[in-house]
């Protein structure tokens, strides 16, 4: 007896740590940074990130308690069997010829793209659930994403997760050009973080300083990543981004020199306690060789060096988990200062940007024409352009021309899907070789249609947006690059797989237009229907009559009553009668 | 065309999307004569002229056949001489018929734009030769080839069957088993060739797509771009609770007046084709310049109408000022943007209500020279004085 409850307690014990050890593999991570990039021509961009990863496999139903991970999300991921969601809300564009390239870019409105399990048998059910239910959670009109608009990409927009195989028909893409981004999208977006708004690098994140800016996208990523190197397990990823780019003349009031309170008209005063890695970066990349464009303050800890886009960049970082940090004052503004003025010379441009325009002239037809510049001296490198075009502006593939260099390029993978009226856009998919240093030109006509007076947007005058197109590139890069590890390299370094040390991946976005579409009249319903049918009533009446009609000699009618008063009026007047 | 050709290139079905809306056949015939284009257009033009200067031939022939079968049986007023019609006034109409239609300015306009327009022309064109000239099976073949590229000849079976009895002399009685008969193998004929033409173009692209492509396009007017007909607008501004019943009654407005025109003309089935066509051209889901040139070009046909009719002079006008303003509104709205649509929409409406009441008067002329033709030229009333004519 004594025996079996001793041998009972012995193995109570050793279990124990087993389930404690079962808990800790469950374990969430979070990790939050910001990252000040300081732009030509004196404008600075802010990038946040929180990355929380979570050690638990979302799609095997078996998880109950959410930590960090916000359930919001994850019951989405489970429900609907989700494999990758990327969700962006920009309001403003990113000048990439005159900022540089992105970190990470996103059209102007809500752009949406997931990928689904295999496991999902109706795609396009799952993905209107899946809209739907987003609307809600970010306070977005996303629910407005539907057949017309949503699109299936055959080799843009691969998975940036691991993935098991690539049938694109689990993926779909759809954008909302007209999407309006405001501080109502902001704060269920800032709830979703495990801090909130209130310690960490969050408290910075107050709309009325964010939205007065030249640009401003908050982004939602949710991907499966290795659990380790050897990738047995999977774990999954959820990244909430927001990029900001301040306007040296609208925020700054024309003063070029930055720092956090200017900026955010707050300070950081501690890390978030549920963070494991708090940072905050900033870009002090030399321009030149000689001496250093900006002096921060107060003076960073360490200095970090990382190979970014295909340059070598130096980062000041100052951590705020370090008890260093807060040992001077209570709070941390990093102040910017330019060591001396810029001179436009010193733009750098970028490898690969692009401009997208419409010309023509009159309500009938117009043409869409992209330009993609390479600049690089020497390499040539092919990009992925994905266009879709809403099903009201009639592309004629016809008249698609690329030229480069006053040459004709033909594309070497070319995917159209027509437009069916009131059921899908456009879809145009090519992948197009860049010679070294040029610039192409695409171009392609189309015509405008007429739409039924209720299909028309409130303001009908202002115009129809198109959607931006995406450019998807691997550019090759100046500066051989290292394989980076997920969890030792700053967050803005790994969001994009890369492959190889000798490219990296961007994917650029163009300006999205502004078309104007011929309008009926809106007050005139009643008055179309009857003058209508005012005229096919005459043609039915006039051959009605001649139909069913014959002809008669008149006969004389006697005693008419008019001919009686006109008899009477006649005598009056003295006149005979008739 | 181009753009359906060009989607076949890309190994696309040129009827996925919804800018093609031509049938097979004529993928077909232009992935050869791409390059000719223009000539092929002209030829086209050239031989729906020949073809109606034929027609019009043999449509004198048979006028006086009849002219003089029913003089000899005496079913002529007396006083009829000046409207009994003359080989002398008829010798130039075949000819005044082809160049009313190679001259017409709306057949210029359709050869410039490359319209398969003009293909319908022909086809119908060469129908009308066939049926003239009696052959049941061409003219049924040729019936079949306009069905298929637009739906609605259907609606000239009637006159070409009408036709075709009295060709054979068969009586239009109900009753009659051989009128049964005929109509039954003309019907064969036409639905034979319709059903072989069909699967003609299954074969050729493997799928039923232009199905709904073409004939659903035709039958449902999704695509609401301006033209000159009345569909356009309408549709445009109509409340969507409305529209399907709106398609079907504009659909049916086409057809259903088959059949009391040919209770009516039976004794007269050209003019009744005549009517037909005019009322196709008129009423159809996407009308286009060509289609009034081909009905406008059988006018000089019935020029010895020409003191019956009542209002020819102000029609005219309309007709003309209508085509000229056309343009210019339709510059004025998508162009220059100082205009509305609903100017180019009145133009529409007042073009149409011309044409409508065109086709009318020339039926009123032509009853009217059928009543004096038989009833005498002066009527008098029972008291001596000179008689109005009504319609009662």
């Amino acid at each position: 007896g004594g025996m079996l409850a001793a041998g009972l307690l012995l193995l109570l014990l050793a279990a124990g740590p087993g389930w404690a050890g079962a808990e800790q593999a469950r374990r969430d991570v979070l990790r939050e940074e910001l990252l000040l990039s300081p732009l030509p021509a004196g404008d600075l961009a802010a990038t946040f990130q929180f990355r929380t990863r979570w050690d638990a496999d979302l799609q095997q139903g078996e998880v109950s308690h959410y930590r960090l991970f916000p359930k919001a999300l994850g019951r989405l991921v489970a429900a609907l069997g989700v494999r990758e969601l990327h969700l962006a809300l920009t309001q403003g564009f990113w000048r990439t010829r005159v900022w540089g390239q992105p970190p990470l870019q996103a059209p102007a409105g809500a752009e949406l793209w997931v990928w689904f399990q295999p496991t999902v048998t109706d795609v396009d059910k799952a993905w209107k659930e899946l809209s739907n239910i987003l609307s809600g959670i970010f306070c977005a009109s996303l629910n407005f994403i539907d057949s017309t608009n949503t699109v299936t990409p055959t080799a843009s927009f691969k998975p940036l997760g691991i993935a098991n195989g690539t049938d694109h028909s689990l993926l779909r893409y759809a954008v909302l050009p007209r999407e309006v981004v405001c501080t109502e999208n902001l704060t269920p977006w800032k709830k979703l973080l495990p801090c909130g708004s209130k310690a960490g690098l969050a408290v910075l994140l107050k709309a009325e300083r964010l939205f007065h800016s030249s640009y401003h996208s908050q982004a939602v990523h949710i991907r499966p990543i290795c659990r380790d190197a050897s990738c047995l397990a999977v774990s999954w990823e959820l990244r909430q981004t927001l990029t900001v780019v301040f306007d040296s003349f609208s925020s700054g009031q024309g003063k070029k020199d930055w720092s956090l309170f200017r900026m955010f008209s707050r300070t950081l005063t501690d890390a978030c306690p549920l963070a494991s890695q708090s940072k905050v970066y900033v870009d002090i990349s030399p321009k030149s060789k000689e001496e250093e464009l900006l002096e921060v303050t107060p003076t960073p800890a360490s200095v970090h060096e990382a190979i970014v886009q295909g340059d070598k960049r130096t980062y000041a970082v100052y951590d705020l988990l370090s008890p260093s940090l807060f040992n001077t004052s209570r709070s941390l503004n990093v102040q910017l200062k330019w060591k001396r003025p810029q001179d436009s010379s010193e733009l750098p441009t970028p490898i690969l940007h692009a401009q997208r325009y419409v010309s023509g002239y009159g309500l009938q037809t117009g043409e869409i024409s992209t330009l993609i510049y390479n600049t690089h001296p020497y390499r040539a490198f092919p990009v992925i352009l994905l266009e879709t075009v809403p099903w009201y502006l009639r592309l004629y593939v016809h008249t698609l021309t690329i030229i480069t260099k006053g040459k004709e390029n033909k594309p070497s993978y070319i995917h159209y899907q027509p437009a069916q009226d009131r059921k899908r856009p456009h879809l145009l998919e090519m992948l197009i070789q860049l010679p070294a240093n040029s610039v192409t030109k695409i171009t392609i006509q189309f015509e405008r249609a007429l739409l039924k007076w209720t299909e028309y947007p409130p303001d009908p005058n202002h115009g129809f947006y198109v959607s931006s197109s995406v450019l998807s590139a691997l550019v090759p890069s100046i500066t051989a690059m290292k394989h980076v590890d997920m969890e030792q390299s700053p967050l803005f370094t790994s969001l994009f797989p890369s492959s190889d040390g000798s490219s990296y991946f961007v994917r650029l976005y163009t300006e999205p237009l502004l078309v104007n579409l011929p309008t009926p009249d809106f007050s005139m319903p009643y008055n179309v229907i009857c003058l209508t049918c005012t005229v096919v009533a005459v043609c039915y009446g006039s051959f009605y009559n001649l139909l069913t009609r014959t002809f008669h000699v008149e006969e004389p009618s006697r005693g008419r009553l008019a001919k009686r008063l006109a008899n009477i009026i006649r005598k009056f007047r003295g006149v005979p009668p008739l | 065309v181009v753009e359906g050709l060009a989607l076949l290139d890309l190994g696309v079905s040129p009827y996925s999307g919804a800018i093609f809306h031509e049938t097979p056949l004529i993928i077909y015939l232009f992935h050869f004569l791409t390059e000719y284009a223009e000539l092929v257009f002209m030829i086209t033009d050239v031989l729906t002229a020949v073809a109606l200067y034929l027609a019009v031939q043999d449509i004198n022939k048979v006028v006086f056949k009849k002219q003089k079968l029913l003089i000899e049986l005496d079913k002529y007023a007396p006083d009829v001489a000046e409207l009994i019609q003359t080989p002398v006034e008829m010798h130039y109409i075949p000819l005044k018929v082809a160049l009313f239609y190679l001259l017409n300015p709306y057949t210029v306009m359709s050869c410039v734009a490359k319209s398969t327009c003009a293909i319908n022309n022909t086809v119908l064109a060469f129908f009308i030769l066939a049926t003239i000239k009696g052959s049941a099976l061409l003219s049924a073949v040729f019936l079949a080839l306009a069905t298929y590229q637009s739906l609605y000849p259907l609606t000239l079976f009637a006159p070409a069957l009408l036709y075709l009895l009295q060709h054979q002399f068969i009586p239009i009685k109900l009753k009659s088993k051989s009128f049964w008969l005929y109509t039954l193998q003309y019907a064969a004929l036409y639905l034979g060739s319709l059903v072989v033409i069909i699967c003609l173009s299954f074969f050729l692209l493997n799928s039923w797509n232009f199905i709904p492509s073409v004939y659903g396009f035709i039958l449902s007017v999704p695509d609401l771009t301006p033209n000159i007909g009345l569909f356009w607008y309408f549709f445009a501004e109509m409340f969507e609770h409305f529209s399907l019943f709106f398609v079907c009654v504009f659909q049916i407005n086409v057809f259903f007046y088959t059949i009391p025109l040919a209770i009516k003309l039976k004794e007269h089935p050209v003019f009744f084709m005549f009517v037909q066509l005019a009322i196709i051209s008129i009423f159809k889901s996407y009308p286009t310049v060509g289609d009034i040139a081909l009905y406008m070009a059988f006018l000089p046909v019935w020029s010895h109408l020409y003191r019956f009719l009542r209002n020819i002079f102000i029609l005219s006008c309309v007709l003309i000022v209508c085509s000229l303003l056309f343009p210019v509104l339709w510059h004025l709205w998508i162009y220059a943007g100082s205009a509305n649509s609903n100017f180019y929409y009145a133009i529409t409406l007042t073009f149409n209500i011309g044409q409508i009441l065109l086709v009318s008067d020339y039926f009123y002329a032509f009853l009217r020279r059928e009543y004096y033709l038989t009833h005498g030229l002066h009527l008098t009333r029972q008291d001596g004085t000179e008689a109005m004519l009504v319609l009662k």
